[in-house]
């Protein structure tokens, strides 16, 4: 193999971590090497972060040993990673707002501060790899994608040549995406060892050298990326053999079923988060939101739950015989009073959708706690639903009465996503609903809202990764900072054209 | 060997949910280890046989009777002021105030008795100082949660500055009401009509409050386990944005559970005064709003567990006044003893979500 002339900048040998009865990892070998991009792959749970937290400090492994180029090594605390030139830049970015991008890439660094040399290595790192990042910039001024340059060359300022980067893309667009490789691409070509953990085959092929590939916590084999493929790939990952295709059939008889006119919604700050936005989502249909994150998708979502103080514009839910119901100024409870079969999958699952610390069962309560007139809570019921969504869905969990922090992501997700659709809904808001998820779990959740739409339901699907988006979605509503930029039609749209919609409004000028 | 880098000698890392008996076994270990370690002291210190001032400690709660009885009586106070503040502490809101608002609770009772004993009939004065302890500490609970739930002011502090105002309050009242006039202090309420005093069942004078107690405990376990309101109280808890996210009116739940928690604080205050102590002091509760904090949090907020955490605080100050009076020691030694063991008890805890992975011996580098 061509690769055997390189260093191997890190070896894991026999890494094994459990938590409590659980084996994270299971006498894992790693390679990593300099000048290479490595793709670290692997469904939900089987340990790929794990792994990369013991790497860069955060967790000690039971067993193992970890060197670096060639020398045996403890790796205690994220320092000592850094001390070793590793960096590892997670999904949720540790940055003091109110602070400038120099300010931060200098924080908490020993010996004087002095700003204007730290500007001008930050400049100089930026012009070596064709970041984009104003020193003086604040961080609260800046977009996402430019806040994970700041990450980026954070870690690169302080000496590191190993760098981790924990699902980097799941927040940037298609253009911001391809910058991104873009200077992945010139850091691997200085000689940098690269490993991205990511879910989305189509970067793994776009941008990796190398595939890893973990299942169960174990390691079950790497090699080169030209000599395999996505599905080959996604069965290593699965154990067995998946489809890779998403259905989306012709929508039955859709009938609007929410019309919203002009809705305009400010933050509590007095920010504008939607202005004007107009649009019908049908029965039987599932309308995809594409756009940046924060352009106003969760209190678009919100304000139709009830959750949202809106300053203006109407939300009607019309009924099979055509009777309008206005939603404005409603809360959850009143909407369910209604008779209006409202279900909706946030965000924030844990925070928002469970209750972290409450068992499946308690959960499954949530909705339907009040029903009855009695005094005391009906225990049975949620108990057969949570059975009955775990034997369906197919969830791994030790037993309903688990506390659902303790499930993988995928899993805390089939709960939600179960008990939401228990309810027969007529309308359906997901937001993100597969951030974070497997293969497996991803297509579950597909076919499920794919099993809703058949059933009649209209779905307002939110989404960030706009290849699943295009596949699945009937009509594409593209948001771009709180406005409606375009709806397309799903069939036939391209990934470009809405790129260009999410970040201009109406996308091309000559449209 | 010179080049290899020694692992750390141990590291610590989370336990999976570990079975009761072995977290039980965990505590009862930690409980072990403190009273070995107290004897080592007490022996080193004072040159005492420990088991002798242990007997002593088991004398000081049940040596006789009426000290048995007494012990029980405490015991159900605490406990009745630790299940008043456990469904605010289930909901994370601090109620701090339960030394408060049990006092104010003793003072409604005070002026019933004072101003309507002998003029109504006894019942009805009884009845009077039922409803107006547990209206006095609703309201005492009731104007934090209120500010609460509108401002979003915090409980902890605006609950424990109520304690201030509550004993200024009994201070005044104490001065109007003193007998005999220049005393500045009340004395025993109508110790000859024992109007508004609590019937007694049979010869056990503190029967009747470890019964209302005890019935207090089971509702209020039933109703955070099993009602609707406790359902709401704990997912307001865990998450107040899931609770509006289905519906839950944030702001009502906690207006009315700081209501229920001081009501039951004002009824505590009752049973104190109208039960047992038949009069008022500004220190009348002993600071019981406190203790009961721990009392609460040590039993995970179960109001079964906490008859055994209310015993265990109760039974450990009981054997501490009882060791200073027998063997002269000085009151702070028992308070000694009583943190060394709460130390172990609240210690346990870390080894019970926690495990400690010592270094496999080395036999690789063999």
């Amino acid at each position: 193999m061509s690769l055997d002339n390189k260093t191997a900048a890190v070896k894991m040998r026999n890494i094994t971590k459990s938590f409590g009865p659980v084996l994270a990892n299971d006498k894992v070998w790693l390679d990593i090497y300099r000048g290479e991009i490595l793709a670290l792959l692997g469904e939900n749970g089987s340990g790929k972060t794990t792994l990369m937290n013991m790497l860069s400090g955060i967790y000690f492994p039971d067993e193992g040993t970890i060197s670096i180029d060639g020398r045996d090594v403890v790796i205690r605390s994220p320092k000592d990673a850094f001390d070793l030139g590793i960096g590892m830049i997670h999904q949720h970015f540790k940055l003091v707002d109110v602070l400038t991008a120099a300010e931060n890439i200098v924080l908490g660094l020993p010996g004087k501060l002095d700003l204007k040399a730290a500007s001008e290595k930050i400049r100089g790192i930026c012009s070596a790899y064709g970041f984009e990042v104003d020193p003086d910039q604040k961080i609260y001024d800046m977009s996402v994608s430019q806040k994970q340059t700041v990450e980026i060359v954070k870690v690169l300022y302080r000496g590191a040549d190993i760098l981790i980067l924990d699902e980097p893309t799941a927040v940037l667009t298609p253009q911001e995406t391809d910058k991104l490789f873009a200077v992945l691409r010139n850091m691997r070509d200085d000689g940098k060892a690269i490993v991205i953990i990511t879910h989305k085959m189509h970067e793994v092929e776009a941008l990796s050298d190398r595939v890893a590939i973990l299942r169960h916590g174990q390691f079950i084999g790497d090699m080169p990326t030209k000599q395999t493929n996505a599905q080959e790939m996604t069965n290593m990952m699965v154990g067995h053999a998946v489809t890779l295709n998403i259905d989306r059939p012709e929508p039955v008889n859709p009938k609007p079923r929410i019309e919203v006119k002009g809705l305009t919604v400010r933050s509590i700050d007095g920010i504008l988060k939607l202005e004007d936005v107009s649009f019908t989502a049908n029965s039987g249909e599932i309308l995809g939101i594409a756009g940046i994150s924060g352009c106003g998708q969760k209190e678009l979502l919100e304000s139709i739950a009830g959750l949202q103080p809106v300053e203006a514009g109407s939300i009607s839910y019309i009924e099979d015989d055509g009777t309008r119901e206005e939603l404005i100024g409603k809360d959850p409870l009143s909407i369910a009073e209604m008779g209006v079969s409202l279900s909706f999958v946030p965000e924030d699952r844990l925070g928002m959708g469970l209750v972290a610390n409450m068992d499946l069962a308690d959960n499954m309560m949530l909705r339907s706690f009040r029903k009855g007139h009695s005094l005391f809570t009906d225990r049975r019921t949620p108990k057969e639903l949570a059975q009955a969504v775990v034997q369906n869905l197919e969830v791994s969990t030790p037993g309903i009465s688990t506390p659902v922090r303790r499930l993988s992501g995928g899993n805390v997700q089939k709960v939600l996503v179960g008990r939401e659709i228990s309810s027969a809904p007529t309308v359906l808001l997901t937001a993100y609903a597969v951030r974070g998820l497997d293969i497996n779990s991803s297509y579950t959740i597909y076919d499920l809202i794919n099993k809703q739409k058949a059933e009649g339901v209209a779905i307002i699907y939110v989404g960030e990764d706009l290849d699943v988006l295009l596949e699945l979605a009937d009509r594409i509503l593209v948001l771009c900072g709180g406005k409606v930029s375009g709806i397309i039609p799903g069939r036939g749209a391209n990934k470009r054209d809405v790129g260009l919609m999410m970040t201009k409004l109406g996308g091309k000028a000559d449209e | 060997m010179n080049n290899k880098a020694h692992n750390p000698l141990f590291h610590v890392s989370r336990r999976a949910a570990l079975p009761w008996y072995r977290a039980w076994g965990i505590r009862a270990a930690a409980l072990l280890i403190a009273l070995l370690a107290c004897a080592l002291i007490t022996n080193l210190i004072t040159g005492l046989n420990p088991l002798a001032v242990y007997a002593t400690i088991w004398q000081g709660s049940f040596g006789s009777a009426r000290r048995a009885w007494v012990l029980f009586q405490n015991i159900a106070m605490l406990l009745c002021v630790s299940l008043a503040i456990t469904p605010a502490f289930r909901m994370r809101c601090w109620n701090l105030g339960g030394d408060g608002q049990m006092l104010i609770g003793c003072l409604a009772t005070t002026a019933c008795m004072i101003l309507l004993g002998g003029k109504l009939p006894n019942w009805v004065v009884i009845l009077c100082m039922l409803v107006s302890s547990i209206l006095a500490g609703a309201i005492w609970a009731a104007i934090p949660a209120i500010f609460k739930a509108k401002w979003n002011t915090n409980e902890t502090l605006f609950t424990l500055m109520m304690n201030y105002v509550a004993t200024q309050l009994v201070a005044y009242y104490i001065i109007i009401w003193e007998v005999p006039k220049g005393a500045g202090k009340i004395g025993i309420i109508n110790q000859s009509t024992q109007a508004g005093w609590l019937p007694q069942i049979g010869s056990y004078k503190y029967l009747l409050n470890i019964i209302v107690v005890a019935l207090v405990c089971v509702a209020m376990y039933v109703y955070l386990n099993y009602s609707k309101h406790g359902y709401e109280i704990a997912v307001v808890g865990e998450s107040e944005r899931t609770a509006r996210y289905v519906g839950i009116k944030v702001e009502r739940v906690i207006v009315r559970t700081m209501l229920l928690s001081g009501a039951v604080c004002g009824l505590a205050g009752m049973l104190l005064v109208g039960g047992t102590e038949h009069t008022l002091t500004t220190t009348i509760t002993s600071g019981r709003g406190f203790t009961a904090v721990m009392v609460s949090w040590l039993a995970k907020f179960n109001p079964i567990w906490m008859v055994l955490t209310s015993f265990l605080l109760v039974f450990l100050e009981r054997g501490a006044g009882q060791i200073a009076t027998s063997f002269g020691l000085s009151s702070s030694y028992a308070d000694i003893l009583t943190g060394l063991i709460l130390f172990f008890i609240i210690g346990s805890e870390f080894f019970i979500n926690y495990q400690i992975n010592f270094r496999h011996a080395a036999g690789k580098e063999d």
